[in-house]
């Protein structure tokens, strides 16, 4: 479903990625590792369109269509989800009207009919039990005034109203203490299925003890120097990157 | 015979007779002098105490010059190049839609306004087709039945020349500053309200509004009494960018509030900015001032400003009553080259009087806008208290935003509290929007919606969602 080939990217002047390839198949989950300034944020940004980054080449094509080429709202309205590393505050936008405003842009784009308010407020309730969180959530303004931990179960839960065929999770493990960690984990896990795939961006391999990835991928210096099955993570935990020869980029 | 037809028939027969009609009668040759100020006076038939103030007034506004002191530029107005009086004018104006620029059209369409109402609001007489005189009847009957009063400001001074002769003027006088004695001297007409005793009056004074203040010209007056015990909320305006040839406006608003009594004044003004260049804008000097002159009374002025070309504008409340309250929401958006130099006055008197001001500037373009705002506590003002809020929010690197508090406290239980935050939207808070499907407009408009909440919540509720949309459409292109 996603073909990343031989990508290419600068922040400024500076080249980033350099040729990387990969491959993800509908319902696969991928975890991408690597240590500190390989790429990986860099690779999430660019996937979901975010200016400032400049491709130079290489292509990227989603369910056959040519990404690089799309706005970000349009790559969301063909089933790319990211849930940001550090989620942004939206001070006065009511988390239910964000996300219904959301889903019903996307819905739109795809020549679906619009929800009207009773049934999206259902779908809420039923992702709340599927994820166990609180319908707090639903009435506050976006990420504002939220701690770490409720952002990213945020993020998680605007995935499950989505329901992207690619959900990207940028770092989604950073910042969160052990239970935190788990029910964020659990809700990725509850959201798996044939027809979404998944791509963990991550640094440690502790989130890959509750996710369970079918692939992971070694980003050094921006390309993908070892692929493999979970087992490479466990590995990875045990040498370190320097294993690989992908010492921390300069 | 359609409206539209009957009216190209008076036109044509009126041409016959030449350019001078009697409708060009109707209006006074531009220029301004004791005889103008007479003479408007005379048309309207008015009692001699109305005179009288206006000729006061008139003598005193040639003893004062322009005041410089607002950090807005423009051109020298010429005084005597304005006409002072016009008779409502549905013959000249356009005679259908296809007339009106589509700009125009387009903001009415994406309004949801009603295509007679467009009509309207247009300035085309569509007395035939818009069924204003039984709404109107109907609330007139309605409002008669609680006591109150509300109606055109020259009926009022016929029909309660008691009531004009002894609040006019009472918490704006003449003397107050240039634009409001330039008003007292010509204004044209505009709004009475009378809330008596103890009375809640029955409805938002707004639909009425909407419907029936066309035409009430550049020199606005409007006066609201609500007396001991009472409660009114008024509407001034409309969402819909009114088609207005006229490029000064100085109107004076006189709120009373005694004892107890509770007067909400919500204001959306979205007269014609000036096109891309600033040309052709109104220029909107208005005096805007709540007396709360009884004990517990309280006064709240909410306001949302998208149009004009340059907005002068400062709502005040004088808190004389102990424990009064006054309140001011604000949000103003200056795009293009709009500038707005707008805020309020706070000035307690009373004992345990309180006030809060919640001001949200926003700023596009090369949009420049100033918040002014003064808070004075009086020595005699025990115990009182201010809260004020005043943020900004810039779009683009262009547009430019200030802040003047202004605070002076003569008593020293006074609690003042002051915030104030400047603000841009975030490439951030933008790529979040879009990465969830949402276009970059439709975010924009989002996170300024937001970032007004707190004033939106003010309004009638009908009217949040149409200041809602008005926003959206006011932001259109302001970004990227």
């Amino acid at each position: 479903m996603l073909s990343v080939k031989g990508l290419k990217a600068n922040v400024g002047d500076k080249e980033i990625l350099k040729g990387l390839d990969l491959e993800i198949g509908r319902g696969e989950v991928h975890a991408i590792m690597g240590p500190n300034g390989s790429g990986k944020s860099t690779l999430a940004h660019v996937l979901s369109g975010r200016e400032g980054y400049t491709v130079t080449g290489g292509s990227v094509t989603f369910e056959g269509q040519d990404l690089l080429d799309l706005e970000p709202e349009a790559r969301a309205h063909l089933g790319l989800f990211l849930a940001f590393q550090y989620p942004v505050e939206l001070p006065g936008v009511n988390n239910t009207y964000f996300l219904k405003a959301a889903l019903n842009a996307i819905r739109k784009a795809r020549g679906e009919p619009e929800l009207d308010a009773v049934s999206f407020l259902r779908l809420m309730k039923e992702k709340l039990k599927v994820l166990h969180l609180d319908d707090s959530l639903l009435k506050r303004p976006v990420n504002f005034g939220f701690s770490g931990g409720e952002k990213k179960r945020n993020e998680i839960f605007q995935m499950a109203i989505l329901e992207p065929k690619l959900a990207i999770l940028d770092e989604t493990d950073s910042g969160l203490d052990i239970d935190a960690l788990r029910i964020v984990a659990d809700g990725v896990n509850a959201l798996r299925s044939p027809e979404r795939s998944v791509i963990l961006v991550t640094h440690y391999q502790r989130l890959l003890d509750y996710i369970q990835p079918d692939y992971v991928h070694v980003l050094a210096k921006g390309q993908i120097i070892r692929s493999g099955g979970k087992e490479l993570a466990l590995e990875l935990e045990d040498k370190g990157y320097g294993w690989l020869g992908a010492e921390e980029a300069a | 015979m359609s409206a539209s037809t009957a009216v190209e028939a008076i036109v044509e027969s009126e041409y016959e007779h030449g350019f001078i009609t009697e409708i060009e009668s109707d209006t006074f040759l531009p220029g301004l002098d004791e005889g103008v100020v007479r003479a408007i006076s005379a048309r309207k038939g008015e009692p001699e105490f109305l005179l009288e103030y206006r000729l006061r007034a008139f003598r005193h506004w040639q003893t004062l010059a322009t005041p410089r002191w607002a950090h807005v530029h423009y051109p020298e107005i010429d005084y005597q190049a304005i006409s002072y009086f016009s008779a409502p004018k549905s013959q000249d104006g356009p005679k259908s839609l296809d007339e009106i620029d589509p700009a125009l059209r387009e903001t009415y369409n994406k309004l949801g306004i009603p295509i007679e109402e467009q009509m309207a609001l247009s300035g085309i007489a569509v007395d035939a087709v818009f069924d204003s005189v039984s709404v109107a009847t109907t609330f007139r009957t309605k409002l008669a039945e609680a006591g109150v009063i509300f109606c055109a400001i020259s009926e009022a001074v016929h029909d309660y020349p008691d009531l004009i002769k002894q609040h006019l003027g009472s918490v704006v006088p003449h003397t107050d500053n240039f634009y409001a004695a330039l008003n007292a001297a010509v204004f044209s007409d505009g709004t009475f309200v009378y809330v008596p005793k103890g009375v809640r009056c029955p409805m938002e004074l707004s639909t009425y509004f909407r419907i029936n203040a066309r035409n009430t010209g550049q020199f606005e007056r409007t006066l609201i009494v609500a007396e001991a015990g009472s409660h009114v909320s008024y509407l001034e305006g409309c969402t819909a960018p009114m088609r207005d040839e006229n490029q000064l406006h100085a109107a004076v608003v006189e709120l009373i509030a005694m004892d107890d009594a509770e007067i909400k004044y919500s204001t959306v003004q979205n007269w014609y900015p000036g096109d891309a260049q600033g040309r052709g804008g109104i220029y909107n000097f208005v005096t805007k001032r709540g007396d709360c002159r009884g004990a517990r009374s309280k006064i709240s002025w909410t306001q949302v400003e998208t149009g004009s070309a340059i907005t002068w504008k400062y709502p005040s409340c004088l808190l004389r009553g102990d424990d009064s309250v006054g309140e001011f929401y604000s949000v103003a958006v200056t795009k293009g080259r709009q500038q707005a130099d707008t805020g309020t006055k706070m000035i307690h008197l009373g004992r345990n009087t309180r006030s809060t001001i919640v001001s949200k500037g926003i700023s596009a373009g090369e949009g420049q806008q100033t918040y002014r705002g003064l808070v004075r506590i009086a020595a005699k003002a025990q115990g009182a208290r201010n809260h004020t809020q005043c943020d900004s929010l810039l779009i683009g690197d262009r547009c430019a935003a200030n802040t003047f508090p202004y605070i002076e406290v003569k008593n020293p239980s006074a609690q003042m509290e002051h915030e104030a935050t400047t603000s841009k939207i975030s490439d951030d808070q933008l790529f979040y929007c879009r990465s969830r499907g949402l276009t970059t407009e439709d975010s924009v408009s989002m996170i300024v919606n937001g970032f007004c909440k707190q004033v939106f919540n003010q309004l009638p509720m009908e009217f949040a969602v149409e200041a809602q949309k008005l926003l959206s459409i006011s932001l259109e292109g302001a970004v990227g």
